[in-house]
């Protein structure tokens, strides 16, 4: 997939990746891998919560905190997750290995899956510097592929894509 | 009948589109690619995507639960 046409017309896209929940690492890497599959140059740059994606291990999760929206499909219905509920011990365990199962049976890929497609793909990553800084992280624990970088390596892209997006 | 043919049952968004792209790429620029999906979306993505790629989209049918496309690789 790595052939990028190298036309004037080369279409480019940046994401910024800020959130590292199970359900919110999707809509960066599937625009991503999309993006690339149609000839766009792609861009990600993950920072704060959404650096941990880059980790070698992923075990990502879903909090039911917060998500009055979330209702997960259960014998026909839909099971809201209001607050309280969150209190339970274990709760975010189980709505995580409910959607992790529900994944599986719908075909969905995985973010491992999507990651790896990704690379394979030539979409660029940038690792920001501060966020790896901050909540210390060393490029030894990140999958090989990105880049480390700041602010200024993102705008340099940004400026002169036709499509940013932050997620 | 294509030259290539992608079995993508099953598969939600985006791997029919995925797989369609990586599969492409091994079909010679003239060739066709027929691709099955279950996926309702890939009716509309697949003709996106052909229209940005620069592929032509030959056919477009359904057949009971079974989306079935034939893709000319041009782009």
């Amino acid at each position: 997939m790595a052939e990028g046409n190298g036309a004037a017309n080369q279409k480019t896209m940046t994401i910024i990746v800020t959130k590292g929940t199970l359900d919110w690492a999707y809509p960066p890497f599937i625009l991503a891998t999309t993006a690339a599959a149609m000839g766009v140059d792609t861009t990600m740059f993950f920072t704060f919560y959404g650096l941990p994606l880059l980790l070698k291990k992923l075990n990502l999760k879903i909090s039911t905190l917060g998500n009055p929206a979330m209702k997960m499909p259960m014998m026909g219905m839909h099971m809201a997750m209001p607050n309280w509920v969150s209190a339970i011990p274990g709760i975010d365990s189980m709505a995580t290995s409910m959607m992790k199962n529900m994944i599986k049976k719908k075909g969905v890929a995985s973010i491992e899956e999507l990651r790896e497609m990704a690379l394979e793909a030539d979409v660029k990553m940038i690792a920001c510097q501060m966020t790896m800084d901050l909540f210390e992280y060393k490029m030894e624990d990140m999958i090989k592929g990105p880049i480390l970088g700041g602010a200024a390596t993102y705008m340099e892209n940004a400026l002169k894509s036709n499509v940013n997006l932050y997620i | 009948m294509a030259d290539k043919m992608l079995d993508a049952k099953g598969l939600n968004c985006p791997l029919p589109i995925l797989k369609t792209k990586k599969m492409l790429n091994e079909v010679p620029r003239g060739g066709t690619l027929e691709v099955l999906a279950t996926d309702p979306g890939s009716v509309a993505d697949m003709a996106s995507f052909c229209r940005t790629t620069g592929n032509e989209l030959v056919e477009s049918t359904k057949d009971g639960d079974v989306f079935r496309f034939v893709i000319k690789h041009v782009g």
